[in-house]
């Protein structure tokens, strides 16, 4: 029954999608279908989250290919990423009935919008690779057409075009995993590669390329180029969701296939995600630190964020391979925790920096500052989002990443010596991820909001509507709630820890004072709701007292300025001088970043200079070589444009003699 | 049960009443190695009393955050300093937050002391926070490899356990000698003590925590004067839980006199502690602002060598 009315949604959403092509003149267009989208994703999420009975629901279509079908089915895996998708959904869908208003052009993002959020929601419910493929690239494509909905800009385009390249590369590579999974009998359903046996050469091979096709769509390091580019260019609400939805089901479709699909794991095949996702933790929040354009910088601190979770799944694959149940359910709990938490605050910053970007007309936090004063409710749900997002506690952040490092304490217990070197070096690059993301978002909170206005269109900002104001508190909440009661959240996710790595972590909602206890109390545990009332209750308790008992009088007077009044906002730290120490510390092991500095020699008038230049090694070093034999072999290839009739035709005649001869020697 | 949540509360009063005595007394200390007279023991406390009754003067653009920042990071200071066992194992809040968590709330406490640093828009609070996040960027990661290779020698990120394990099975080892060195140097960064930062002057250009906090005054400055004082504490009460948890009362020993022999060790070990803070700080120079990055990677290369040593092997 769930299954039924969640694929009925999803075809209202696809209804949506052609009312928004139908309704294309209207005014109020912009509202009816956001509107009808929050109620769909809303719907869907409380038939992903209500109580099922059966543990799991399949049916099929006549669909598709005709000796297939389409095979779909609700388990606990695609019921929680179904949950996280049509959450953030609906938050985007509220968002963007206020923030859509403000779109110039709204036919070019209504039709897509509806579909973008059907072809997610199959993804997660598919249960056949055909399905699964056709949803996957539909999810793509329509995400694609809402990058290029700001196409005027040339870097759209461009953003547009190497996301383009990108999908394709992932699809083509799932496409391939999937082949070699069905095999030469064709078994495309899900349940067929579950049941059959595959070997040691086959497996490896499948799992790089579910590593290359999922990370590819997700950002994994070295193939995240396209999402610093492409997520910045669709408007806002379709960044969020671009950002901290499609990211996860990127995440759904390698835990599909590799928990699920592959069945028993290996050891060895946690080496390639942990790897991977502590490279890419790092090098992620590293960029993101020296961004100004802010939505950029969250772009980059997705990629961040995917790294950990790819870490906790791949410690989860190490402790799963030799059957320790318990640290296995701890990781991949801390995996999906993590999804759920990222796919709220991350919203949260993408709708902030939608607003600010309205507000001001501006990205780039060095024309920023001083929102604080103009738009006081949307600094305050923002400074929640960087806690969150920072990892700090009372906020749910915090309590993914606790999780996870009470997972790594407990892999030294791992039997294989590449597992012993690897997990110490992947827990430091985590904790120095986790620290640089509170400098990152300190930064970017600091320069943006906080302050003096660095431009006139920032000193003339103004509060943002009632509606984004209150989708982002609304997902806000939902980040402090996860942080202070946990316990609910664990418990919803052991169930999938169960079926897929064959353990759960205790029940936490019975222990005393909702505190969390992953193992058991004696080894640690944590109790947010009482670290948020203690913190709460002392704050108040220390300003009242004061107040009442020493002194409450305030005078405002200018600010000190050593003698040295400088009237020009022009003068503070901006966002470049906050992230010098890092570039400079930290700077030349991940990219290399070099200040360039013109000072002029005394008397000399003209003024003196300072630039940055920033070189991606990764792109230096995989992309622009590919790029360059593209354009060679394309070159070459450009010849046989111009050949006269004779050279075509002994071109036709070499070709047919090279196949006669493949055939001839074939059998 | 009563007598344990007294307990509780007995510490949180005594790690408030005893911070800036921790700090007088090591200001005092400072002086007589350097051969001066130094200001009286009390003296933090008649600064603290003296900013409270100020009236308090804002920039006149401070936000919110300015305003409400002091109180929120005192407040998570506080909590923090109550989550570390002092004179007695077990109390009940201890089960509240492990030492991952106390970190992480000190994470918060610097979060908004940041922030407060770039509230005004003037150079000084921009070039605090700035470095101020740097030093944190390494620090941090370098406690967090501490706290992993002292709670792979016990099996617990719990203070409390810690204490119990290293009463009941004390051996030396090699990698907790290399995390009290790592804790002892974070300790020092953190705390904003010579050679990092130094707490005495307030315009210098290499300074981090001053420049910070430039801009409050008043009951503002009282807060986060309480603040820093309570983590300087904090650490002395963490290496002490950690490295020399003897005298401490047991968990579970709902004992009168147990504490007051903990609480009577607690303070010999706050009165050593401090000396040898005031001793260290007399015999080095300040670092340069660059050079302080080699110094916390060396905490975090000796807390990462630890951690190896125990994946390696459980005896080291």
């Amino acid at each position: 029954m769930p299954l039924t009315v969640a694929l009925w949604c999803v075809a209202a959403l696809l209804g949506v999608a052609g009312l928004g092509v139908a309704l294309n003149r209207r005014a109020s267009a912009t509202r009816i279908v956001y509107g009808l989208c929050c109620g769909l994703c809303l719907f869907l999420f409380f038939t992903a989250v209500a109580p099922r009975g059966a543990a799991e629901l399949t049916m099929t279509l006549p669909l598709g290919l005709p000796w297939i079908g389409a095979h779909f089915r609700l388990d606990v895996l695609s019921a929680f990423f179904l949950a996280v998708v049509n959450l953030g959904g609906a938050a985007a869908s509220f968002y963007a009935i206020g923030y859509g208003a403000h779109e110039q052009h709204p036919s070019r993002v209504l039709p897509f919008f509806p579909a973008f959020l059907a072809g997610m929601n199959i993804v997660v419910l598919a249960d056949d690779a055909f399905g699964f493929l056709v949803a996957w690239e539909f999810m793509s494509l329509s995400s694609w057409a809402l990058v290029l909905a700001h196409h005027e800009d040339a870097e759209n385009r461009q953003a547009a075009f190497i996301y383009l390249i990108m999908a394709s590369f992932g699809a083509l590579a799932l496409l391939m995993g999937f082949g070699l999974l069905a095999g030469s009998v064709g078994g495309y359903s899900f349940a067929a590669i579950r049941e059959a046996a595959h070997e040691t050469w086959k497996s490896g091979l499948v799992l790089a390329l579910a590593l290359l096709g999922a990370g590819s769509k997700a950002g994994l390091v070295p193939l995240h180029i396209w999402l610093p580019l492409a997520h910045p260019a669709a408007p806002s609400h379709v960044s969020a969701l671009m950002s901290g939805v499609m990211t996860k089901v990127a995440v759904y479709g390698f835990v599909r296939i590799v928990f699920d699909l592959l069945g028993p794991p290996d050891f060895w095949w946690s080496l390639p995600p942990m790897t991977l996702g502590a490279i890419t933790a790092a090098l992620g929040i590293l960029f993101a630190t020296i961004q100004s354009d802010l939505k950029k910088l969250f772009a980059y601190s997705t990629i961040e964020n995917i790294g950990v979770i790819f870490i906790a799944l791949g410690l989860a694959l190490a402790f799963k391979a030799n059957g320790m149940a318990l640290p296995a359910a701890l990781a991949f709990t801390a995996a999906l925790f993590h999804v759920f938490n990222h796919s709220l605050f991350k919203s949260v910053l993408f709708f902030g920096a939608g607003v600010v970007q309205t507000a001001t007309g501006e990205r780039d936090i060095e024309r920023l500052g001083g929102l604080i004063r103009a738009m006081p409710r949307t600094a305050f749900v923002l400074l929640g989002a960087s806690l969150a997002i920072s990892a700090l506690p009372p906020f749910n952040g915090f309590v993914s990443e606790w999780l996870l490092f009470q997972a790594i304490l407990l892999s030294p217990s791992l039997p294989q010596w590449s597992l012993k070197l690897i997990v110490p070096a992947v827990g430091v690059t985590l904790a120095l991820s986790a620290a640089l993301t509170a400098g990152c978002f300190v930064r970017a909170y600091g320069v943006t909001f906080l302050g003096r206005a660095r431009s006139k269109a920032a000193a003339a900002a103004r509060e943002t509507d009632r509606w984004s104001l209150s989708a982002m508190g609304a997902l806000l909440a939902l980040c402090l709630l996860a942080g202070i009661l946990p316990s609910f959240m664990i418990d919803t996710i052991s169930p999938a820890a169960r079926l897929f790595v064959g353990g759960r972590m205790p029940a936490q909602a019975e222990l005393p004072w909702l505190s969390i206890a992953p193992i058991a109390e004696s080894r640690s545990s944590y109790n947010g709701l009482l670290v948020f009332i203690l913190i709460g209750i002392s704050s108040i308790l220390a300003a009242r007292i004061i107040h009442v008992f020493a002194s409450g009088d305030t005078r405002r007077a200018a600010a000190w300025d050593c003698g040295y009044p400088d009237p020009s906002p022009l003068t503070q730290y901006t966002g470049s001088s906050f992230a010098q120490p890092i570039r400079r510390t930290l700077g030349n092991v991940a990219f290399v970043a070099r200040d360039h500095l013109d000072m002029p020699a005394p008397g000399d008038t003209r003024p003196a200079r300072f630039g940055v230049e920033i070189r991606d090694r990764v792109f230096e070093g995989i992309y622009a070589p590919i790029s360059r034999s593209v354009d060679f072999c394309a070159g070459q290839l450009n010849k046989a444009h111009f050949l006269t009739i004779q050279g075509y035709l002994s071109l036709v005649f070499a070709a047919l003699v090279l196949l006669l001869l493949v055939v001839a020697i074939w059998q | 049960m009563i007598l344990d949540i007294g307990a509780q509360v007995a510490q949180m009063a005594l790690v408030l009443v005893l911070s800036p005595l921790l700090i007088g007394f090591t200001r005092r200390v400072k002086a007589r190695l350097l051969r001066r007279r130094g200001p009286p023991i009390l003296q933090p406390y008649r600064d603290l009393l003296r900013l409270l009754r100020k009236e308090t003067v804002l920039a006149e653009n401070a936000s919110w955050l300015f305003r409400s920042a002091p109180y929120l990071i005192f407040a998570t200071t506080w909590v923090a300093a109550a989550l570390v066992p002092t004179f007695a194992a077990g109390l009940p809040f201890s089960s509240s937050g492990d030492l991952i968590a106390i970190i992480a709330l000190l994470g918060s406490a610097r979060f908004f002391l940041a922030l407060a640093g770039m509230d005004i828009g003037t150079s000084f609070g921009g070039i605090g926070s700035s470095r101020e996040m740097m030093f944190a960027s390494l620090a941090e990661p370098a406690m967090i490899m501490i706290v992993f290779t002292v709670s792979l020698i016990v099996g617990s990120t719990q203070l409390s356990e810690v204490a119990a394990n290293t009463l009941s099975h004390f051996q030396l080892r090699v990698s907790f000698g290399l995390a009290l060195i790592g804790l002892a140097i974070v300790a020092i960064a953190e705390n904003g003590r010579i050679p990092v930062d130094n707490p005495a002057t307030h315009l210098e250009l290499t300074m981090v925590h001053e420049a910070m906090i430039l801009e409050y005054s008043g009951r503002h400055l009282a807060m986060i004067e309480l603040a820093a004082a309570l983590k300087l504490l904090l650490y002395l009460s963490l290496i002490a839980c950690i490295f020399t948890p003897w005298g401490m009362a047991p968990a579970g020993a709902a004992d009168l006199s147990a504490m007051g022999r903990g609480a009577a060790a607690y303070l010999a070990k706050l009165a050593i502690g401090g000396f040898l803070l005031a001793f260290f700080e007399v015999s080095t120079a300040k670092m340069r602002v660059f050079r302080v990055p080699d110094f916390l990677g060396a905490a975090l290369m000796l807390g990462l060598l630890g951690t190896l040593l125990l994946f390696v092997s459980r005896s080291l």
